[in-house]
């Protein structure tokens, strides 16, 4: 008996595109790419969508790393006229608080660059943790005019 | 969403490994790029340059595979140049500082020269 399809729900009239992914890490690529045509369909600039891709995939990778016991990874796309607001939670245990902490960049490591680039590619980013829920992480980018 | 790794040996008067990449690194791909230049390092090649032009995308996990190589190089007083002109992923090494720690070049011949 075939599996059911991963259910993708698109409303343009509340702005809302969710997608659910396996957390595994070949589809982090499916992730991105649905965010890029989202952003694309936003009129975003490649530069902006390049952004959006790598945060994003970022975002997903830690949930596959870090998020213990959870799986399957939940992007949601709030759509604004100036803006995009991309939540990627996941139902593990959760990243630590010093993952998620801000980075120095010094000396070369080999870990921790995914959240610095998050925080520098999105406008503004938040995280939720819950050591029983999971770790919710809010990101938006505001169209440049 | 794939990458191609290919390797090839330059003669010169210091003989150089050249990896040439291929396509997406991303968390998916970056084990196959992290398998073939640790087996470089560890069959005693420590001038290495990688050949991101035909790279279109490279997150934190493919950083952290060039960042690996790195130091495993320097063990052996070694060194990792990079072949990149791709803005986008320019500005990644720009933002994360990792512009200080590689040599980044526009051409194959520039990376090997300055080993």
């Amino acid at each position: 008996m075939r599996e059911p399809l991963t259910p993708v729900t698109v409303s343009d009239g509340t702005g809302l595109v969710e997608l659910r992914i396996p957390s595994k890490a070949e589809w982090v690529g499916v992730a991105r790419l649905a965010v890029a045509g989202i952003a694309s369909r936003l009129q975003f600039s490649i530069e902006d969508i390049e952004d959006l891709k790598l945060a994003v995939a970022e975002a997903c990778t830690n949930c596959i790393q870090h998020a213990a016991g959870g799986d399957s990874v939940a992007i949601t796309c709030r759509i604004f006229p100036d803006k995009i607001i991309v939540r990627v939670a996941d139902t593990g245990f959760g990243v630590s608080a010093a993952e998620l902490a801000p980075k120095r960049l010094g000396e070369p490591s080999v870990g921790g660059l995914g959240v610095f680039l998050i925080r520098s590619l999105m406008d503004d980013v938040e995280y939720e943790l819950d050591p029983h829920a999971g770790t919710t992480l809010t990101m938006t980018k505001f169209l440049r005019t | 969403m794939d990458i191609k790794v290919n390797v090839r040996e330059l003669d010169g008067q210091r003989p150089v490994s050249v990896v040439d990449l291929n396509g997406e690194i991303d968390v998916y791909t970056s084990p196959k790029v992290k398998e073939t230049i640790m087996g470089l390092i560890d069959s005693g090649h420590y001038a290495l340059v990688i050949n991101l032009e035909n790279v279109r995308y490279i997150d934190s996990t493919g950083l952290g595979v060039l960042i690996g190589g790195l130091k495993r190089v320097r063990e052996h007083s070694g060194a990792v140049n990079l072949v990149c002109t791709n803005p986008q992923i320019k500005k990644i090494f720009d933002i994360t500082g990792l512009v200080k720690i590689f040599g980044i070049y526009d051409t194959e011949a520039q990376a090997c020269e300055n080993l």
